[in-house]
């Protein structure tokens, strides 16, 4: 009977400490203070910069968005018609314009390579594109790439981020997985 | 030794014999709240260890009494126990006031079911139903109440929902605290522990006038237990194994009262579950970790009382990183896979998508009686609520929460009860409240929710009164001030085009543009009255009848009036419109009742109008960076919802019940004379169950629960051209999952231990079958199934 009572005891002050120990976890601090400042639009990405260079041939494709998601639309601008039978050098730049300087978002997915891969996919047949950069682990970003024009044809091209897909894959966005960041759609002219 | 403390005690009382032994007390036993003598009092006199009564004037007499003191112990049924002390030198009288009255009867007298109004149409969960669920959420616990389901956001972000009504439109009620945590969010779930009531009543129609206007939907009432007034310490530590997230929970509590009336309570209890498991593949990121902890202390007596709480709740949710989509392509690839994207092995991590939340609630309440009059208390609390959402982001934002909102609210109250006329009850009260809302800067991103301040004041009084021994009615009204002050930054395009906000309100405008932003301070100031009236009739012993009416307004919340922004799991954009007016609902609900053991029922069908129902709706398509995407509005529609709910229990054999219950709801959208979303379907629970009480209270219960398809929706598919395919995509984002069966089982044991503890002991199984199932009213019904097979082991230990 004694030992019962004992054990009884032991049970409610164990329940105590379990209580209290708790009772201090609940009660870390939490003290970020508040400040009558905005919050400027950091992760937003306004603007989409496809350059295509051979030579003194540059096309550049740009979408922008300075307002982000909602607000007015987005607006496309392709500066001119591509060349057939070309190869150029294709650079992609991603840019928040809401900053002063512009902030390059580039620079981001370039250090998370391995999260991130772009993806472009053409209606127009003749043309190949291949992803001329490599992650920490071999596999392609898609920030430098080489444009290859065949013949000359009209369609569009479709400019793909994806966040953490399945990497390697087939090269293509469908079987990548992931979500998406950026898709934009671009018409082309190659003449 | 014996003999001379027998010599003694001789002594002693030959001291007192030599006083004046012929002093006589009269005394006067009256009812406190009415002073009507009460009859057959029984009273204790503790130095002769006699009892009298006392007569039909409610009077009794002690003759011969000698000087010094003289201790009294009064009872009556129904009564709670007084003990009084007198010192006598004289004769004397005395009146003695006893508490004659239910509302204040403690548990262990009273084990019959006792309503928070005569007149309301309410259902409990008690406190040993709740313990089924003490792993699990609140929300979980009320799904197990016929007219409630929730809305859910995976399976552990839970949120209520009566009778197809959420968020707002319910008002959770925590101690006696209107719970204020940012409840407007559809994936937001009230941060209660549920380990920390004792009680859950969920209340469809009846005067919820005392704790606000809005409660379109209904009320839920979180008890805290009462304490008997008695030397005593306990406590109980439960713990709980899942197999299922390879978790589970234990909570501890340990409760000190005094026979002054002094108590106190401390709780605690420690959640966590890693990676939970579908049927057939691990639900990757859904993890959660919780710690919560409470403490009381207070001091009761029938005159006067007071009660200080305080709790914290500490949740850290992981999302579904299936969920986490970038466009309206991703989304339809969600739904046509039908299995989530991203599935890897079991894990404790709770990664990004997650939600963080750390809600304080603290309170102190005081009464006091006045004779022939009745109780004044006044109540001032407080919460914090502190909401942090992590998202997948790049670069060094990785770590920032998209959302980081501060919600504090502060609320003082008084009520006041006068119970001093026979037949009638009178409740009135006052309420101010100043909540403000601080979007944390710091996240990098436009806050989805402003900086707003809000303030309220309230008026209310609700009487009741007893027509006839067996019928009661109940009427009240309530006045609502409510002022929101906010400062938001709107797109300039937004404010002056798409919303031409510029032209109808621009005294909410300031010179303060930045980045083609408009900075901007909308007000708004809301009147609003409700009213209530409820009538019940007691046919015989145990078959009752309850009419309820109610007039409920509830003013647009923030998020429809703010919101502001891409939903992620949803793949769109949400607005919310500065536009919005008052809800305003008229509701009818009525309960035929039958408490009955061998066989009871309970038939209550209910009528809703609700006029402007505020409701997220697609409107159209915008071009983003990210792709095309469906732009969702909120507007506002004339509509109803109707239903019935029915419980039946029956006694088959002295071991074996049987329960049944069914719950049939229609929404309709008046104004486009569509269905409306989200409601939920048809669905029906059977259980049986057996009980044997020598056999160590052995239990069993076998449970089926069905879930009809959904066939009324609104249909809002549409299609989007996907540039990769060059094509037309259908996108279903309408179309409600079929039907499904879930049987699970429970049983439980206790025994004897240590010498005046019990050991109870649970297993139970839940989803036996491993059904594959999807239900309607998940939100990421898209992305993945519902969990699989659990089994669970409880241990419970009182002492």
């Amino acid at each position: 009977m004694m030992k019962n009572i004992k054990s009884t005891n032991t049970i409610k002050l164990l329940a105590l400490l379990f209580v209290s120990s708790l009772a201090f976890v609940g009660c870390s601090s939490d003290d970020d203070g508040h400040h009558d400042d905005h919050d400027h639009e950091e992760e937003l990405i306004t603007t989409v910069r496809y350059t295509l260079t051979n030579g003194t041939d540059i096309v550049t494709l740009e979408f922008q968005d300075l307002d982000g998601e909602g607000g007015a639309d987005g607006t496309y601008d392709v500066s001119g018609p591509l060349t057939a039978n070309t190869t150029y050098t294709g650079a992609i730049k991603l840019l928040n314009e809401t900053e002063n300087p512009a902030d390059d978002i580039t620079l981001e997915v370039e250090d998370e390579g391995d999260d991130h891969e772009f993806f472009y996919t053409t209606t127009i047949s003749d043309i190949t594109i291949s992803k001329n950069d490599i992650d920490e682990d071999g596999n392609p970003i898609g920030i430098a790439t080489t444009f290859v024009t065949g013949d000359a044809g009209t369609g569009s091209l479709i400019i793909e981020l994806i966040h953490e897909p399945t990497k390697p894959n087939d090269g293509t966005s469908i079987n990548a997985g992931g979500s998406t960041d950026v898709e934009v759609t671009f018409p082309i002219q190659v003449q | 030794m014996k003999s001379i403390i027998i010599g003694l005690v001789i002594a002693i009382s030959g001291f007192s014999y030599s006083q004046n032994c012929s002093y006589i007390f009269l005394g006067e036993v009256k009812d406190f709240h009415d002073g009507t003598p009460i009859e057959s009092a029984t009273i204790y006199i503790k130095e002769s260890d006699k009892y009298i009564i006392s007569d039909f004037d409610g009077k009794f007499r002690i003759e011969n009494l000698c000087s010094g003191t003289l201790t009294l112990t009064i009872s009556h049924i129904g009564c709670e126990t007084k003990t009084v002390s007198y010192t006598i030198d004289n004769d004397v009288f005395k009146i003695i006031s006893l508490e004659h009255h239910l509302e204040e009867l403690n548990e262990v007298v009273v084990n019959s079911h006792l309503k928070t109004e005569g007149t309301s149409i309410e259902k409990t969960i008690n406190k040993a139903d709740l313990e089924k669920y003490t792993d699990k959420s609140l929300g979980d616990a009320l799904n197990s109440v016929s007219g409630v389901s929730s809305l859910n956001t995976g399976n552990t972000i839970v949120k209520p929902m009566i009778h197809g009504l959420h968020s707002s439109r319910l008002l959770i009620i925590n101690n006696n605290v209107r719970m204020f945590d940012q409840e407007w969010g559809d994936e937001h779930a009230p941060n209660i522990d549920i380990n920390s009531s004792n009680k859950v009543e969920v209340i469809k129609g009846a005067n919820t006038l005392k704790y606000g206007s809005d409660a379109i939907g209904g009320l839920i009432l979180i008890q805290p237990k009462r304490y008997v007034a008695q030397d005593s310490l306990f406590g109980s530590t439960m713990l709980s194994l899942n197999s299922n997230g390879r978790g589970g929970n234990v909570n501890s509590e340990l409760v000190k009262t005094y026979k002054s009336g002094f108590y106190g309570r401390i709780q605690a209890s420690y959640k966590q579950f890693g990676d939970f498991k579908a049927p057939d593949y691990y639900l990757t990121n859904s993890g959660l970790k919780n710690s919560n902890a409470s403490a009381r202390i207070g001091y009761r007596t029938f005159e006067k009382g007071f009660d200080a709480y305080y709790s914290v709740v500490s949740n850290e949710f992981a999302i579904l990183q299936a969920s986490h989509i970038g466009n309206v392509g991703d989304l339809v690839a969600a739904i046509n896979s039908r299995e989530p994207r991203v599935i890897e092995d079991f894990s404790y991590n709770i990664d990004y998508p997650k939600q963080n939340i750390l809600h304080h609630l603290a309170k102190i309440e005081a009464y006091k009686r006045f004779k022939n009059f009745g109780k004044l208390s006044v109540q001032y609390d407080m919460q914090i609520n502190r909401r942090k959402e992590f998202d997948l982001r790049r670069g060094n934002l990785a770590d920032t929460p998209v959302i980081d909102l501060r919600l504090f609210t502060n609320s003082l109250q008084t009520n006041l009860n006068i119970d001093a006329i026979d037949n009638l009850k009178i409740d009135t009260g006052l309420l101010v409240r100043y909540q403000q809302n601080d979007a944390v800067s710091g996240t990098g991103i436009s806050p989805l929710i402003p900086d707003f301040q809000k303030y309220d004041a309230s008026i209310y009084m609700i009487g009741n009164y007893d027509l006839n021994e067996s019928s009661e009615i109940s009427a009240g009204a309530r006045y609502d001030f409510t002022r929101i002050e906010a400062e938001k930054r709107y797109n300039l395009t937004d404010w002056n085009d798409t919303y031409n906000y510029d032209e109808l309100f621009p005294q909410f405008e300031t010179n303060n543009i930045d980045n083609s932003k408009i900075l901007t301070r909308p007000e708004f100031t809301f009147h609003n009255i409700s009213a209530n009236l409820g009538y019940s009739k007691q046919f015989n012993s145990d078959i009752s009848l309850f009419v309820n009416y109610g007039l409920a307004t509830r003013v647009p919340n923030p998020s429809e009036l703010f919101s502001d922004g891409l939903h992620h799991s949803a793949a769109r954009i949400e607005t919310g419109l500065l536009t919005l007016n008052k809800e305003i609902a008229n509701k009818f609900v009525a309960s035929l009742e039958r408490n009955n053991q061998n066989f009871g029922f309970s038939i209550s069908p209910y009528f809703k109008a609700i006029n402007d129902y505020i409701q997220l709706i697609p409107v159209g398509i915008t071009t983003t960076i990210r792709g095309a995407f469906p732009v969702w509005e909120y507007n506002q529609v004339n509509a109803q919802i109707f239903g019935i709910d029915i419980d039946v229990n029956k006694k088959i054999t002295n071991k074996f019940n049987y329960k049944g219950s069914i719950s049939l709801l229609k929404g309709e959208n008046l104004s486009q004379d569509i269905p409306l979303i989200h409601m939920p379907s048809t669905n029906f629970t059977n259980s049986i169950s057996y009980y044997n009480d020598e056999l160590n209270q052995l239990s069993i219960n076998l449970i089926h629960k069905t879930v009809l398809q959904q066939n009324k929706f609104p249909d809002y598919n549409f299609y989007t051209f996907n540039p990769i395919l060059q094509e037309d995509v259908y996108v279903d984002i309408s179309s409600t999952p079929p039907a499904y069966s879930l049987f699970s089982f429970n049983s439980s044991v206790s025994f004897k231990a240590f010498k005046t503890g019990t050991l109870k002991l649970e297993l139970n199984v839940e989803n036996l079958f491993n059904t594959k199932y999807n239900e309607y009213l998940n939100r990421q019904r898209y992305f993945a199934h519902e969990l699989g097979r659990n089994i669970n082991l409880k241990i419970k230990i009182n002492y």
